[in-house]
Protein backbone atom coordinates (compact mmCIF):
# COMPACT_ATOMS: atom_id res chain seq x y z
CA UNK A 1 0.00 0.00 0.00
CA UNK A 2 1.44 3.37 -1.04
CA UNK A 3 0.08 6.62 0.37
CA UNK A 4 1.24 10.10 1.21
CA UNK A 5 0.42 12.63 3.89
CA UNK A 6 1.49 15.78 5.66
CA UNK A 7 3.88 15.44 8.59
CA UNK A 8 3.36 16.39 12.22
CA UNK A 9 6.72 16.23 13.93
CA UNK A 10 7.28 15.29 17.58
CA UNK A 11 10.35 14.91 19.79
CA UNK A 12 11.81 12.07 21.86
CA UNK A 13 10.08 9.94 24.53
CA UNK A 14 6.51 10.92 23.61
CA UNK A 15 4.67 8.93 26.28
CA UNK A 16 1.21 7.43 26.17
CA UNK A 17 -0.07 10.06 28.62
CA UNK A 18 0.87 12.66 25.99
CA UNK A 19 -0.76 10.63 23.21
CA UNK A 20 -3.97 10.22 25.19
CA UNK A 21 -4.12 11.59 28.74
CA UNK A 22 -5.54 9.24 31.37
CA UNK A 23 -8.35 11.69 32.13
CA UNK A 24 -10.00 10.47 28.91
CA UNK A 25 -9.59 6.75 29.55
CA UNK A 26 -13.10 6.34 30.89
CA UNK A 27 -14.11 5.55 27.31
CA UNK A 28 -12.60 3.63 24.40
CA UNK A 29 -14.67 5.20 21.63
CA UNK A 30 -12.09 5.97 18.87
CA UNK A 31 -13.83 9.22 17.81
CA UNK A 32 -13.92 10.55 21.35
CA UNK A 33 -10.29 9.56 21.99
CA UNK A 34 -9.29 11.17 18.67
CA UNK A 35 -10.64 14.51 19.91
CA UNK A 36 -7.90 14.50 22.59
CA UNK A 37 -5.13 12.79 20.63
CA UNK A 38 -1.64 14.25 21.39
CA UNK A 39 -3.36 17.01 23.36
CA UNK A 40 -0.74 17.30 26.12
CA UNK A 41 2.12 17.35 23.59
CA UNK A 42 0.43 19.82 21.20
CA UNK A 43 -2.95 21.25 22.27
CA UNK A 44 -3.67 22.28 18.64
CA UNK A 45 -3.12 18.80 17.24
CA UNK A 46 -6.71 17.47 17.39
CA UNK A 47 -8.03 20.50 15.51
CA UNK A 48 -5.34 20.68 12.83
CA UNK A 49 -4.86 16.99 11.98
CA UNK A 50 -6.27 15.90 8.62
CA UNK A 51 -7.15 12.35 7.53
CA UNK A 52 -4.06 10.65 6.08
CA UNK A 53 -1.54 12.83 7.95
CA UNK A 54 1.63 11.20 9.22
CA UNK A 55 3.30 11.46 12.65
CA UNK A 56 7.10 11.54 12.64
CA UNK A 57 8.86 11.33 16.00
CA UNK A 58 12.23 10.82 17.61
CA UNK A 59 13.20 7.85 19.83
CA UNK A 60 11.04 5.77 22.18
CA UNK A 61 7.64 6.87 20.85
CA UNK A 62 4.76 5.52 22.95
CA UNK A 63 6.68 4.87 26.16
CA UNK A 64 4.84 4.44 29.44
CA UNK A 65 1.46 2.85 29.87
CA UNK A 66 0.10 -0.22 28.05
CA UNK A 67 -3.12 1.62 27.16
CA UNK A 68 -4.26 0.53 23.73
CA UNK A 69 -6.25 3.76 23.78
CA UNK A 70 -3.04 5.43 22.53
CA UNK A 71 -2.86 3.74 19.10
CA UNK A 72 -6.70 3.72 19.00
CA UNK A 73 -6.67 7.53 19.43
CA UNK A 74 -4.06 7.93 16.67
CA UNK A 75 -5.98 5.60 14.37
CA UNK A 76 -9.21 7.37 15.32
CA UNK A 77 -7.63 10.69 14.27
CA UNK A 78 -7.13 9.05 10.81
CA UNK A 79 -3.33 9.25 10.99
CA UNK A 80 -2.13 6.95 8.23
CA UNK A 81 1.16 5.96 9.80
CA UNK A 82 3.72 6.73 12.51
CA UNK A 83 7.42 6.94 11.66
CA UNK A 84 9.90 7.07 14.56
CA UNK A 85 13.53 6.45 15.39
CA UNK A 86 12.30 3.78 17.77
CA UNK A 87 9.11 2.68 19.53
CA UNK A 88 8.47 1.57 23.10
CA UNK A 89 7.71 -2.13 23.02
CA UNK A 90 4.13 -2.32 24.33
CA UNK A 91 3.07 0.50 22.02
CA UNK A 92 4.80 -1.22 19.08
CA UNK A 93 3.00 -4.46 19.85
CA UNK A 94 -0.34 -2.71 20.25
CA UNK A 95 0.02 -1.03 16.85
CA UNK A 96 0.62 -4.38 15.15
CA UNK A 97 -2.28 -5.93 17.05
CA UNK A 98 -4.79 -3.25 16.01
CA UNK A 99 -3.39 -2.62 12.53
CA UNK A 100 -1.96 0.90 12.91
CA UNK A 101 0.97 1.12 10.46
CA UNK A 102 4.29 2.06 12.09
CA UNK A 103 7.75 2.34 10.62
CA UNK A 104 11.08 2.42 12.44
CA UNK A 105 13.60 4.57 10.58
CA UNK A 106 16.21 6.79 12.24
CA UNK A 107 17.31 8.63 9.10
CA UNK A 108 13.75 9.54 8.11
CA UNK A 109 12.86 10.59 11.65
CA UNK A 110 15.91 12.82 11.72
CA UNK A 111 15.56 14.52 8.34
CA UNK A 112 11.84 14.91 7.81
CA UNK A 113 10.45 18.22 9.02
CA UNK A 114 7.12 19.53 10.27
CA UNK A 115 4.77 20.15 7.34
CA UNK A 116 6.69 18.01 4.82
CA UNK A 117 4.69 15.84 2.44
CA UNK A 118 5.88 12.24 2.78
CA UNK A 119 5.13 9.13 0.72
CA UNK A 120 5.20 5.71 2.37
CA UNK A 121 5.22 2.23 0.83
CA UNK A 122 4.17 -0.12 3.62
CA UNK A 123 5.16 -3.28 1.75
CA UNK A 124 8.74 -2.27 1.01
CA UNK A 125 9.21 0.12 3.94
CA UNK A 126 10.35 2.85 1.53
CA UNK A 127 9.78 6.42 2.74
CA UNK A 128 10.12 9.39 0.35
CA UNK A 129 10.18 13.02 1.43
CA UNK A 130 8.31 14.66 -1.46
CA UNK A 131 9.73 18.09 -0.58
CA UNK A 132 13.37 17.07 -0.82
CA UNK A 133 12.96 13.83 -2.87
CA UNK A 134 15.14 12.09 -0.29
CA UNK A 135 14.47 8.36 0.20
CA UNK A 136 14.75 6.29 3.35
CA UNK A 137 14.41 2.59 4.12
CA UNK A 138 12.56 1.49 7.27
CA UNK A 139 13.46 -1.69 9.17
CA UNK A 140 11.25 -4.48 7.77
CA UNK A 141 8.86 -6.40 10.06
CA UNK A 142 9.53 -10.05 10.89
CA UNK A 143 7.29 -12.35 8.77
CA UNK A 144 5.16 -13.34 11.73
CA UNK A 145 4.23 -9.73 12.56
CA UNK A 146 3.66 -9.00 8.89
CA UNK A 147 1.15 -11.89 8.85
CA UNK A 148 -0.75 -10.37 11.80
CA UNK A 149 -0.85 -7.01 10.06
CA UNK A 150 -1.91 -8.56 6.77
CA UNK A 151 -4.87 -10.11 8.57
CA UNK A 152 -5.83 -6.68 9.91
CA UNK A 153 -4.77 -7.34 13.49
CA UNK A 154 -4.32 -10.06 16.11
CA UNK A 155 -7.99 -10.92 16.65
CA UNK A 156 -8.51 -11.73 12.96
CA UNK A 157 -5.25 -13.69 13.02
CA UNK A 158 -6.39 -15.73 16.05
CA UNK A 159 -9.85 -16.31 14.54
CA UNK A 160 -8.42 -17.64 11.28
CA UNK A 161 -5.96 -19.92 13.03
CA UNK B 1 25.82 -21.49 26.03
CA UNK B 2 23.63 -21.04 29.08
CA UNK B 3 20.32 -19.26 29.47
CA UNK B 4 19.14 -16.42 31.65
CA UNK B 5 16.18 -16.93 33.98
CA UNK B 6 13.99 -15.04 31.49
CA UNK B 7 15.04 -17.31 28.60
CA UNK B 8 14.39 -20.38 30.77
CA UNK B 9 10.87 -19.36 31.76
CA UNK B 10 9.93 -18.54 28.16
CA UNK B 11 11.48 -21.80 26.92
CA UNK B 12 9.60 -23.84 29.53
CA UNK B 13 6.30 -22.25 28.46
CA UNK B 14 7.00 -22.86 24.78
CA UNK B 15 7.87 -26.53 25.31
CA UNK B 16 11.48 -25.92 24.33
CA UNK B 17 14.81 -26.85 25.92
CA UNK B 18 16.69 -23.85 24.63
CA UNK B 19 15.73 -20.47 23.21
CA UNK B 20 17.87 -17.58 22.03
CA UNK B 21 17.32 -13.83 22.27
CA UNK B 22 15.49 -12.57 19.19
CA UNK B 23 13.51 -15.77 18.61
CA UNK B 24 9.74 -15.44 18.31
CA UNK B 25 7.86 -17.94 20.45
CA UNK B 26 4.30 -18.91 21.11
CA UNK B 27 3.98 -19.52 24.85
CA UNK B 28 1.40 -20.89 27.26
CA UNK B 29 0.26 -18.41 29.89
CA UNK B 30 -0.28 -18.95 33.61
CA UNK B 31 -2.20 -15.73 34.27
CA UNK B 32 -3.93 -13.13 32.07
CA UNK B 33 -4.75 -9.86 33.86
CA UNK B 34 -6.82 -6.78 33.09
CA UNK B 35 -8.22 -3.72 34.86
CA UNK B 36 -11.18 -1.37 34.46
CA UNK B 37 -9.37 0.74 31.83
CA UNK B 38 -7.91 -2.05 29.70
CA UNK B 39 -10.27 -5.00 30.19
CA UNK B 40 -13.35 -3.35 28.59
CA UNK B 41 -11.36 -2.90 25.35
CA UNK B 42 -10.15 -6.51 25.61
CA UNK B 43 -13.69 -7.76 26.25
CA UNK B 44 -14.95 -5.92 23.18
CA UNK B 45 -12.19 -7.57 21.09
CA UNK B 46 -12.77 -10.97 22.74
CA UNK B 47 -16.44 -10.82 21.78
CA UNK B 48 -15.47 -10.49 18.11
CA UNK B 49 -14.18 -14.07 18.38
CA UNK B 50 -17.70 -15.29 19.27
CA UNK B 51 -16.49 -17.81 21.84
CA UNK B 52 -18.72 -19.17 24.58
CA UNK B 53 -15.85 -19.66 27.03
CA UNK B 54 -12.44 -18.37 28.01
CA UNK B 55 -9.39 -20.67 27.89
CA UNK B 56 -9.40 -21.18 31.67
CA UNK B 57 -11.62 -19.27 34.05
CA UNK B 58 -9.20 -19.76 36.97
CA UNK B 59 -6.32 -18.11 35.10
CA UNK B 60 -7.93 -14.79 34.26
CA UNK B 61 -7.80 -11.99 36.81
CA UNK B 62 -9.94 -8.85 36.57
CA UNK B 63 -9.42 -5.96 38.98
CA UNK B 64 -11.32 -2.67 38.96
CA UNK B 65 -8.63 -0.41 40.42
CA UNK B 66 -7.83 2.52 38.12
CA UNK B 67 -11.00 4.63 38.22
CA UNK B 68 -12.62 2.56 40.97
CA UNK B 69 -14.50 2.98 43.21
CA UNK B 70 -16.22 4.42 40.13
CA UNK B 71 -15.19 8.04 39.78
CA UNK B 72 -17.89 9.01 37.27
CA UNK B 73 -20.66 7.56 35.15
CA UNK B 74 -18.39 6.53 32.26
CA UNK B 75 -16.05 4.72 34.67
CA UNK B 76 -19.05 3.03 36.25
CA UNK B 77 -20.05 1.77 32.80
CA UNK B 78 -16.53 0.44 32.17
CA UNK B 79 -16.47 -1.37 35.51
CA UNK B 80 -19.90 -2.79 34.73
CA UNK B 81 -18.65 -4.22 31.41
CA UNK B 82 -15.94 -6.04 33.35
CA UNK B 83 -18.26 -7.20 36.15
CA UNK B 84 -20.84 -8.49 33.66
CA UNK B 85 -18.17 -10.31 31.68
CA UNK B 86 -16.78 -11.91 34.85
CA UNK B 87 -20.29 -13.12 35.73
CA UNK B 88 -21.12 -14.36 32.25
CA UNK B 89 -17.88 -16.30 31.77
CA UNK B 90 -17.52 -17.47 35.38
CA UNK B 91 -14.20 -15.68 35.95
CA UNK B 92 -13.19 -16.77 39.45
CA UNK B 93 -10.70 -14.03 40.15
CA UNK B 94 -12.80 -10.93 39.76
CA UNK B 95 -12.26 -8.66 42.75
CA UNK B 96 -15.19 -6.44 43.66
CA UNK B 97 -14.88 -3.16 45.57
CA UNK B 98 -14.32 -4.20 49.18
CA UNK B 99 -12.02 -7.06 48.15
CA UNK B 100 -10.07 -5.37 45.41
CA UNK B 101 -6.73 -3.66 45.72
CA UNK B 102 -4.24 -2.14 43.32
CA UNK B 103 -3.73 -5.07 40.96
CA UNK B 104 0.04 -5.38 41.34
CA UNK B 105 -0.21 -5.32 45.14
CA UNK B 106 -3.20 -7.66 45.10
CA UNK B 107 -2.13 -10.55 42.84
CA UNK B 108 1.05 -11.48 44.73
CA UNK B 109 -0.74 -11.06 48.08
CA UNK B 110 -3.49 -13.45 46.96
CA UNK B 111 -0.96 -16.01 45.74
CA UNK B 112 -2.23 -15.71 42.16
CA UNK B 113 1.23 -15.13 40.71
CA UNK B 114 4.09 -17.42 41.63
CA UNK B 115 7.76 -18.07 40.86
CA UNK B 116 8.37 -19.47 37.38
CA UNK B 117 5.04 -18.23 36.02
CA UNK B 118 4.55 -16.60 32.65
CA UNK B 119 2.12 -13.72 33.09
CA UNK B 120 0.70 -11.09 30.76
CA UNK B 121 -1.32 -8.18 32.03
CA UNK B 122 -3.00 -5.35 30.19
CA UNK B 123 -1.17 -2.89 32.39
CA UNK B 124 2.41 -1.81 31.91
CA UNK B 125 3.34 -2.41 35.56
CA UNK B 126 2.61 -6.12 35.26
CA UNK B 127 6.41 -6.45 35.34
CA UNK B 128 6.07 -6.13 39.16
CA UNK B 129 5.69 -9.94 39.53
CA UNK B 130 9.24 -10.44 38.31
CA UNK B 131 10.12 -9.81 41.97
CA UNK B 132 8.94 -13.38 42.63
CA UNK B 133 11.12 -14.90 39.90
CA UNK B 134 8.28 -14.94 37.36
CA UNK B 135 8.37 -13.63 33.79
CA UNK B 136 5.66 -10.98 33.78
CA UNK B 137 5.12 -8.32 31.16
CA UNK B 138 2.65 -5.63 30.21
CA UNK B 139 0.65 -5.92 27.01
CA UNK B 140 -2.26 -4.12 25.39
CA UNK B 141 -5.92 -5.03 25.45
CA UNK B 142 -5.89 -6.99 22.19
CA UNK B 143 -3.12 -9.25 23.49
CA UNK B 144 -5.18 -9.70 26.63
CA UNK B 145 -8.22 -10.64 24.51
CA UNK B 146 -6.23 -13.21 22.53
CA UNK B 147 -4.74 -14.49 25.79
CA UNK B 148 -8.18 -14.95 27.35
CA UNK B 149 -9.29 -16.87 24.26
CA UNK B 150 -6.27 -19.09 23.64
CA UNK B 151 -4.21 -19.08 26.84
CA UNK B 152 -1.24 -18.20 24.67
CA UNK B 153 0.71 -15.19 23.53
CA UNK B 154 3.65 -14.53 21.23
CA UNK B 155 6.93 -13.26 22.64
CA UNK B 156 10.23 -12.15 21.23
CA UNK B 157 12.87 -13.61 23.56
CA UNK B 158 14.55 -10.54 25.04
CA UNK B 159 18.23 -9.92 25.57
CA UNK B 160 19.08 -9.39 29.23
CA UNK B 161 20.94 -6.72 31.14
CA UNK B 162 22.33 -7.85 34.48
CA UNK B 163 22.34 -5.27 37.25
CA UNK B 164 24.58 -6.12 40.19
CA UNK B 165 24.13 -4.13 43.42
CA UNK B 166 26.82 -4.47 46.06
CA UNK B 167 28.00 -2.70 49.21
CA UNK B 168 26.24 -1.79 52.45
CA UNK B 169 22.83 -0.27 51.95
CA UNK B 170 22.78 3.05 53.86
CA UNK B 171 19.94 3.92 56.22
CA UNK B 172 16.86 5.32 54.42
CA UNK B 173 17.84 3.78 51.08
CA UNK B 174 15.08 1.59 49.69
CA UNK B 175 14.30 -0.40 46.56
CA UNK B 176 12.77 2.79 45.16
CA UNK B 177 16.08 4.61 45.42
CA UNK B 178 17.91 1.69 43.78
CA UNK B 179 15.55 1.54 40.82
CA UNK B 180 15.35 5.34 40.37
CA UNK B 181 19.14 5.47 40.47
CA UNK B 182 19.28 2.70 37.85
CA UNK B 183 16.77 4.43 35.55
CA UNK B 184 18.67 7.68 36.00
CA UNK B 185 21.79 5.83 34.89
CA UNK B 186 20.47 3.99 31.80
CA UNK B 187 17.59 6.30 30.79
CA UNK B 188 13.94 5.70 29.95
CA UNK B 189 14.80 3.55 26.95
CA UNK B 190 18.01 2.07 28.37
CA UNK B 191 16.43 -1.38 28.58
CA UNK B 192 13.97 -1.07 25.69
CA UNK B 193 12.74 -4.52 24.70
CA UNK B 194 15.11 -6.11 27.22
CA UNK B 195 14.95 -8.09 30.39
CA UNK B 196 16.35 -6.37 33.49
CA UNK B 197 17.81 -8.92 35.88
CA UNK B 198 18.46 -7.54 39.37
CA UNK B 199 21.16 -9.40 41.32
CA UNK B 200 23.93 -9.02 43.87
CA UNK B 201 24.31 -9.10 47.64
CA UNK B 202 22.07 -6.07 48.14
CA UNK B 203 19.18 -7.73 46.27
CA UNK B 204 19.71 -11.01 48.15
CA UNK B 205 19.09 -9.14 51.40
CA UNK B 206 16.31 -6.92 50.10
CA UNK B 207 12.78 -7.43 51.47
CA UNK B 208 10.06 -8.70 49.18
CA UNK B 209 8.19 -5.35 49.25
CA UNK B 210 11.32 -3.53 48.11
CA UNK B 211 11.84 -6.12 45.40
CA UNK B 212 8.31 -5.50 44.10
CA UNK B 213 9.14 -1.79 43.91
CA UNK B 214 12.22 -2.48 41.82
CA UNK B 215 10.64 -4.93 39.37
CA UNK B 216 7.61 -2.61 39.11
CA UNK B 217 9.64 0.16 37.53
CA UNK B 218 11.49 -1.94 34.92
CA UNK B 219 9.02 -0.57 32.38
CA UNK B 220 10.19 2.98 33.18
CA UNK B 221 13.54 2.05 31.61
CA UNK B 222 11.66 0.53 28.66
CA UNK B 223 12.22 -3.01 29.97
CA UNK B 224 10.11 -5.92 28.83
CA UNK B 225 10.39 -7.41 32.29
CA UNK B 226 12.29 -7.00 35.52
CA UNK B 227 13.26 -10.16 37.34
CA UNK B 228 14.84 -11.36 40.57
CA UNK B 229 15.62 -15.03 41.18
CA UNK B 230 13.45 -16.63 43.83
CA UNK B 231 15.25 -17.33 47.12
CA UNK B 232 14.36 -17.94 50.76
CA UNK B 233 12.85 -14.46 51.10
CA UNK B 234 10.61 -15.21 48.09
CA UNK B 235 9.65 -18.64 49.41
CA UNK B 236 8.83 -17.17 52.80
CA UNK B 237 6.40 -14.86 51.04
CA UNK B 238 4.78 -17.35 48.67
CA UNK B 239 4.63 -20.56 50.71
CA UNK B 240 1.56 -19.59 52.73
CA UNK B 241 -0.16 -18.07 49.67
CA UNK B 242 0.43 -20.56 46.84
CA UNK B 243 -2.47 -22.86 46.03
CA UNK B 244 -0.77 -24.55 43.07
CA UNK B 245 2.70 -25.90 42.33
CA UNK B 246 5.37 -23.53 41.04
CA UNK B 247 8.86 -23.80 39.62
CA UNK B 248 12.09 -22.04 40.48
CA UNK B 249 14.38 -20.98 37.65
CA UNK B 250 17.89 -19.59 37.93
CA UNK B 251 20.19 -18.06 35.37
CA UNK B 252 23.05 -20.31 34.26
CA UNK B 253 26.62 -19.38 35.20
CA UNK B 254 27.39 -19.07 31.48
CA UNK B 255 24.20 -17.19 30.57
CA UNK B 256 24.80 -14.43 28.04
CA UNK B 257 24.04 -10.80 28.90
CA UNK B 258 24.16 -7.94 26.44
CA UNK B 259 25.37 -5.73 29.26
CA UNK B 260 26.36 -5.97 32.92
CA UNK B 261 26.16 -2.92 35.15
CA UNK B 262 27.41 -2.77 38.72
CA UNK B 263 26.41 -0.31 41.41
CA UNK B 264 28.14 0.28 44.73
CA UNK B 265 25.22 1.34 46.92
CA UNK B 266 27.28 2.33 49.99
CA UNK B 267 27.38 6.02 49.13
CA UNK B 268 23.92 6.24 47.59
CA UNK B 269 21.65 9.07 48.74
CA UNK B 270 17.84 8.97 48.52
CA UNK B 271 16.91 9.71 44.90
CA UNK B 272 14.25 12.08 43.54
CA UNK B 273 13.12 12.04 39.89
CA UNK B 274 12.31 15.52 38.60
CA UNK B 275 9.65 16.32 35.99
CA UNK B 276 8.92 15.11 33.39
CA UNK B 277 10.70 11.76 33.04
CA UNK B 278 11.69 9.11 35.61
CA UNK B 279 15.28 9.34 34.27
CA UNK B 280 15.65 12.95 35.51
CA UNK B 281 17.04 11.80 38.83
CA UNK B 282 18.96 13.79 41.41
CA UNK B 283 20.37 12.80 44.80
CA UNK B 284 18.39 14.36 47.65
CA UNK B 285 21.26 16.77 48.39
CA UNK B 286 20.57 18.38 45.00
CA UNK B 287 16.78 18.10 45.23
CA UNK B 288 15.92 19.46 48.65
CA UNK B 289 13.89 22.62 48.97
CA UNK B 290 11.39 22.28 46.11
CA UNK B 291 8.11 23.65 47.56
CA UNK B 292 5.16 21.24 47.24
CA UNK B 293 1.37 21.35 47.18
CA UNK B 294 0.69 17.65 47.57
CA UNK B 295 2.32 14.42 48.72
CA UNK B 296 1.01 11.02 47.61
CA UNK B 297 2.11 7.80 49.30
CA UNK B 298 0.84 4.60 47.71
CA UNK B 299 0.46 3.00 44.24
CA UNK B 300 1.54 -0.33 42.76
CA UNK B 301 5.11 0.89 43.29
CA UNK B 302 4.96 1.79 46.99
CA UNK B 303 1.56 0.88 48.47
CA UNK B 304 2.66 -2.12 50.53
CA UNK B 305 2.87 -2.55 54.30
CA UNK B 306 6.59 -1.87 54.53
CA UNK B 307 6.09 1.40 52.65
CA UNK B 308 3.36 2.47 55.06
CA UNK B 309 5.47 1.40 58.03
CA UNK B 310 8.28 3.71 56.92
CA UNK B 311 5.87 6.60 56.35
CA UNK B 312 4.27 5.99 59.77
CA UNK B 313 7.70 5.92 61.44
CA UNK B 314 8.36 9.43 60.16
CA UNK B 315 4.87 10.86 60.65
CA UNK B 316 4.43 9.50 64.19
CA UNK B 317 3.90 12.36 66.61
CA UNK B 318 4.31 14.93 63.82
CA UNK B 319 1.94 16.97 61.69
CA UNK B 320 2.04 17.33 57.95
CA UNK B 321 2.74 20.89 56.82
CA UNK B 322 -0.53 22.89 56.92
CA UNK B 323 -0.25 23.87 53.26
CA UNK B 324 0.32 20.32 52.02
CA UNK B 325 -2.38 17.87 51.03
CA UNK B 326 -1.04 14.46 52.05
CA UNK B 327 -2.87 11.49 50.60
CA UNK B 328 -2.02 7.94 51.62
CA UNK B 329 -3.42 4.97 49.69
CA UNK B 330 -2.86 1.46 51.07
CA UNK B 331 -2.42 -0.94 48.13
CA UNK B 332 -4.98 -3.54 49.19
CA UNK B 333 -7.66 -4.12 51.79
CA UNK B 334 -5.29 -6.49 53.61
CA UNK B 335 -2.54 -3.85 53.66
CA UNK B 336 -5.13 -1.34 54.92
CA UNK B 337 -6.27 -3.69 57.69
CA UNK B 338 -2.73 -4.52 58.74
CA UNK B 339 -1.85 -0.81 58.78
CA UNK B 340 -4.93 -0.19 60.89
CA UNK B 341 -4.04 -2.94 63.37
CA UNK B 342 -0.45 -1.75 63.63
CA UNK B 343 -1.59 1.78 64.38
CA UNK B 344 -0.26 3.36 61.18
CA UNK B 345 -3.65 4.64 60.04
CA UNK B 346 -4.13 6.41 63.38
CA UNK B 347 -0.69 7.99 63.00
CA UNK B 348 -1.56 9.19 59.48
CA UNK B 349 -4.87 10.70 60.49
CA UNK B 350 -3.43 12.35 63.59
CA UNK B 351 -0.69 13.80 61.39
CA UNK B 352 -3.33 15.38 59.18
CA UNK B 353 -3.06 13.05 56.19
CA UNK B 354 -6.03 11.70 54.24
CA UNK B 355 -6.23 7.90 53.97
CA UNK B 356 -8.03 6.44 50.97
CA UNK B 357 -9.48 3.09 50.03
CA UNK B 358 -7.13 1.25 47.61
CA UNK B 359 -7.11 2.75 44.10
CA UNK B 360 -4.61 3.76 41.41
CA UNK B 361 -6.45 7.11 41.59
CA UNK B 362 -4.05 10.04 41.57
CA UNK B 363 -1.05 8.15 40.14
CA UNK B 364 -2.46 8.42 36.63
CA UNK B 365 -4.48 11.57 37.16
CA UNK B 366 -7.70 9.61 37.59
CA UNK B 367 -9.20 10.84 40.84
CA UNK B 368 -8.48 11.22 44.59
CA UNK B 369 -5.91 13.99 44.30
CA UNK B 370 -5.72 15.72 40.91
CA UNK B 371 -3.35 18.67 40.53
CA UNK B 372 -4.33 22.18 39.41
CA UNK B 373 -2.31 24.27 36.96
CA UNK B 374 1.13 25.03 38.31
CA UNK B 375 0.89 22.72 41.32
CA UNK B 376 3.69 20.40 42.40
CA UNK B 377 3.38 16.96 43.94
CA UNK B 378 5.91 14.55 45.38
CA UNK B 379 4.67 10.99 44.92
CA UNK B 380 5.89 7.47 45.61
CA UNK B 381 4.37 6.50 42.26
CA UNK B 382 6.22 5.50 39.09
CA UNK B 383 5.73 8.16 36.41
CA UNK B 384 6.11 11.91 36.25
CA UNK B 385 5.16 12.57 32.63
CA UNK B 386 3.56 15.86 31.59
CA UNK B 387 0.01 15.96 33.00
CA UNK B 388 0.36 12.58 34.69
CA UNK B 389 -1.38 13.66 37.91
CA UNK B 390 -3.65 16.32 36.50
CA UNK B 391 -3.20 19.63 34.72
CA UNK B 392 -0.67 19.55 31.86
CA UNK B 393 1.16 22.40 33.61
CA UNK B 394 1.42 20.61 36.96
CA UNK B 395 4.56 18.77 38.06
CA UNK B 396 5.24 15.38 39.64
CA UNK B 397 8.41 14.43 41.51
CA UNK B 398 9.07 10.78 42.38
CA UNK B 399 10.66 9.43 45.56
CA UNK B 400 10.64 6.74 48.23
CA UNK B 401 8.02 6.71 51.01
CA UNK B 402 10.66 7.98 53.48
CA UNK B 403 11.42 11.09 51.43
CA UNK B 404 7.70 11.60 50.72
CA UNK B 405 6.74 11.45 54.41
CA UNK B 406 9.56 13.78 55.47
CA UNK B 407 8.63 16.19 52.69
CA UNK B 408 4.98 16.16 53.78
CA UNK B 409 6.09 17.36 57.22
CA UNK B 410 8.33 20.12 55.91
CA UNK B 411 6.20 21.20 52.94
CA UNK B 412 9.14 20.91 50.59
CA UNK B 413 11.39 18.12 49.33
CA UNK B 414 13.30 17.02 52.41
CA UNK B 415 15.73 14.26 53.37
CA UNK B 416 14.25 11.76 55.87
CA UNK B 417 16.94 12.51 58.48
CA UNK B 418 15.95 16.17 58.61
CA UNK B 419 12.64 15.76 60.41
Amino acid sequence: MVFSGKVHKFGADIDTDAIIPARYLNTFDPRELARHCMEDADPEFPSKVQPGDIIVADKNFGCGSSREHAPIAIKGASISCVIAKSFARIFYRNCINIGLPILECSAAAEAIEEGDEVQVDLETGKIVNLRTSEEYQAIPFPDFMQQIMDKGGLINYVRDK
Amino acid sequence: MGMTISQKILAAHAGRDFVEPGELLNCKLDIVLGNDVTAPVAISEFKRLELDKVFDRDKIVLVPDHFAPNKDIKSAEQCKIMRDFAGQYGIKNYFEIGQMGIEHCLLPEQGLVLPGDLIIGADSHTCTYGALGAFATGVGSTDMAAGMATGEAWFKVPESIKFIYYGKLPEWISGKDLILHTIGDIGVEGARYMSMEFTGEVIKNLSIDNRFTMANMAIEAGGKNGIIEADDITLDYVKSRARRPFAIFRSDQDAVYCEIREYDVSKLEPVVAFPHLPENTRPISQAAGVALDQVVIGSCTNGRIEDLKIAAGILKGRKVHPEIRTIILPGTQQVYLEALRKGYIEIFIEAGAAVSTPTCGPCLGGHMGILAKGEKALATTNRNFVGRMGHPESEVYLSSPAVAAASAVKGKITAPWEV
